[in-house]
């Protein structure tokens, strides 16, 4: 804890305003039932109304505030993003410690199958199964958590290949300890910071990938507020110069810009310290 | 693998064969590649097998009489087992034929022949700009590591990789379309236009597609090309009293290329798959589009066929880059 707050002392100025900005995010997606002036989806005026005091960014087409389904919007858009990462996070984690930790025949097996889910593309495999399957939450996160745990899997495997060689693994293989047991008190504890970098790069991914999908129609569905939605339910908008449309995009771009700022900081940090080591 | 790797040498050297080990590497790389395609093409025609129950009775609704669902399987051929009709569709779409669409009836080859072209069109459009770009981008900034100009470059790509394509779609429509009045917003080029017209009216979907995919290529690059100024040998070069230009262009790009090479090929395949979000945009009338459409309409031959070719072109491009990269990397040109 104190390290962290040693380390967040020298950090430069834009790891600061990414923290600040995610921190911002989620104070707004927690505290949006109090500072939205209107409800998600409770039609308040006539369609498309200018901005002014009393719509502060304007109506959209269904005369449904756009401020407060922008504050709204940070519940959903990133509050299932969360979900998905953190699902795809487990999945590719838990199968990629084993498969490190074990080698072998399992080894084998699991990343072939990893390799040839690589090589197809998320998107066109995504829009595939939800063509089959219908458009619902559930399939969209389900099916992102199988493509998008591919690289997690990569990275835990890598890491847990490199720590199990490691003597204080084999102390422990020679006193009888478990698989698990090493997983979760040997590997786990020396592989946090490669993991986390990690989980932040896959959230800007499956972040940006849910967008897109709730964009094409085929994600978040309405009347949810979900900033890639609104982007296409007031795109007409656009042809007559208003910007109004563009600001849940912008909103989308602002985190990940946000998190990305984080990441390269935390992965700077880490390389010089082993550097120095 | 190295086994086998092993065993093969042998086997060629005791016939006197003088096989360079790159066409060994080379066709194991075809022979993976086209496992791949095998299993990419078993799992978007099972893919079909995941829905519980039927996908007769799914996509004509609750309301649809036992003769038109027992009918409609007929027609779809789900009354045959499972590897016979496998066997069936790859036939039939290595001919060419790829079905009929559920919701038109039409030929999915007839719908998709056009659309293919324009979806390379533009793809194609979206290349020559980028890898340009990218590449002078990527060495400048390698060059000049740690400059304002590098940090600069390096905060507008961040920007651009962290940004979803409709972003930057609607920010060049709102600017480049509608204020200033330079490009059309809405692309439906047709058979009609001239190769200029086409070009003119794919412009914006273009640019998008050139912003989304020049952040990465250019970041690859520039990672490539100081992986390589930091080497030894570079190192040396200078030490050794070689002037910079000389350096840079006898030592440092001649093993720049096989990353670069490789670099290029894997974006191409990015971007051909990025065109789907870029069409919707702005009505561009390529596979994207189509996809999605029948996505929504649920129209399963058709998106089984589009996904069909985009994942091809995906592989065969990724296939493309690892070979090329084989063939450009001088250590397994030259063994010793």
């Amino acid at each position: 804890m104190f390290q962290t707050i040693k380390l967040l002392k020298r950090a430069p100025l834009p790891p600061l305003f990414g923290l600040v900005v995610i921190l911002a995010y989620l104070l707004v997606a927690l505290s949006a039932p109090i500072i939205s002036p209107f409800g998600e989806s409770e039609i308040v005026g006539s369609e498309y109304e200018p901005w002014g005091n009393q719509f502060l960014l304007g109506t959209d087409a269904l005369g449904r505030d756009m401020a407060s389904r922008l504050i709204y919007g940070a519940r959903n858009s990133v509050g299932i993003a969360i979900v998905t990462t953190t699902l795809t996070f487990l999945l590719g984690a838990i199968i990629g410690l084993l498969a490190g930790a074990l080698g072998g025949w399992v080894d084998q097996i699991l990343s072939r199958i990893i390799d040839i889910l690589m090589s197809i593309p998320p998107l066109i495999f995504a829009l595939l199964i939800l063509a089959i399957l219908g458009t619902s939450i559930t399939t969209l996160i389900l099916t992102i958590a199988v493509l998008y745990c591919t690289r997690v899997y990569r990275i835990a495997r890598a890491v847990a290949a490199n720590i199990v060689v490691m003597d204080y693994c084999e102390v422990a293989k020679l006193r009888g300890e478990g698989i698990w047991w090493i997983i979760l008190h040997e590997i786990l504890p020396n592989s946090t910071a490669p993991l986390v970098v990690e989980f932040g790069l896959r959230f800007c991914f499956v972040f940006l990938f849910i967008s897109s999908l709730s964009f094409l129609g085929l994600g978040i569905q309405p009347p949810a507020a979900d900033w890639g939605s609104m982007v296409r339910e007031n795109a007409s908008l656009i042809t007559f110069g208003d910007i109004t449309p563009i600001l849940p995009a912008g909103a989308i771009a602002l985190l990940a810009v946000a998190i990305n700022l984080v990441i390269d900081w935390i992965s700077a940090v880490r390389s010089t310290k082993n550097r120095i080591a | 693998m190295s086994r086998m790797k092993r065993h093969w040498r042998l086997l060629l050297r005791r016939r006197n064969f003088k096989v360079n080990p790159i066409i060994i590497v080379i066709l194991q790389r075809l022979g993976l590649g086209l496992l791949t395609m095998f299993v990419v093409s078993l799992l978007i025609f099972f893919a079909v097998e995941l829905l519980p129950g039927d996908i007769a009775q799914e996509i004509l609704g609750q309301a649809a009489t036992e003769e038109t669902v027992a009918a409609f399987r007929q027609k779809l051929g789900l009354d045959k087992p499972p590897i016979l009709r496998y066997t069936y569709w790859l036939r039939a779409a290595l001919k060419g034929d790829l079905g009929e669409s559920l919701a038109s009836g039409r030929q999915v080859s007839q719908l998709i022949s056009g659309r293919v072209a324009n979806t390379f069109f533009l793809a194609g459009i979206s290349a020559i700009l980028a890898v340009p770009l990218s590449l002078f981008l990527g060495i400048i900034t390698a060059l000049y590591r740690d400059s304002l100009f590098d940090r600069f470059i390096n905060v507008i790509m961040l920007t651009a990789i962290s940004s979803p394509q409709f972003f930057i779609a609607y920010i060049l429509i709102v600017y480049l379309a509608v204020k200033a009045g330079l490009f059309p917003s809405l692309s439906n080029i047709d058979p009609s236009m001239s190769l200029g017209e086409k070009i003119y009216y794919s412009f914006l979907p273009a640019l998008t597609l050139t912003m989304a995919v020049v952040a990465y290529m250019m970041r690859m690059t520039r990672v490539a090309i100081i992986d390589i100024l930091d080497s030894s040998y570079i190192e040396m070069a200078y030490l050794k009293g070689i002037k910079r230009y000389r350096v840079i262009i006898k030592h440092a790009f001649v093993n720049a290329l096989a990353p670069i090479i490789n670099v290029v090929a894997l974006n191409l395949a990015y971007l051909v798959v990025g065109v789907v979000i870029s069409e919707v945009i702005f009505g561009f009338p390529g596979l994207g589009q189509l996809l999605i459409d029948s996505v929504s309409k649920r129209d399963i031959t058709v998106v089984q066929a589009a996904c069909l070719i985009f994942a091809a072109t995906y592989i065969l491009l990724n296939l493309i880059a690892d070979i090329l990269s084989i063939i450009t990397n001088p250590r397994l040109l030259y063994p010793r």
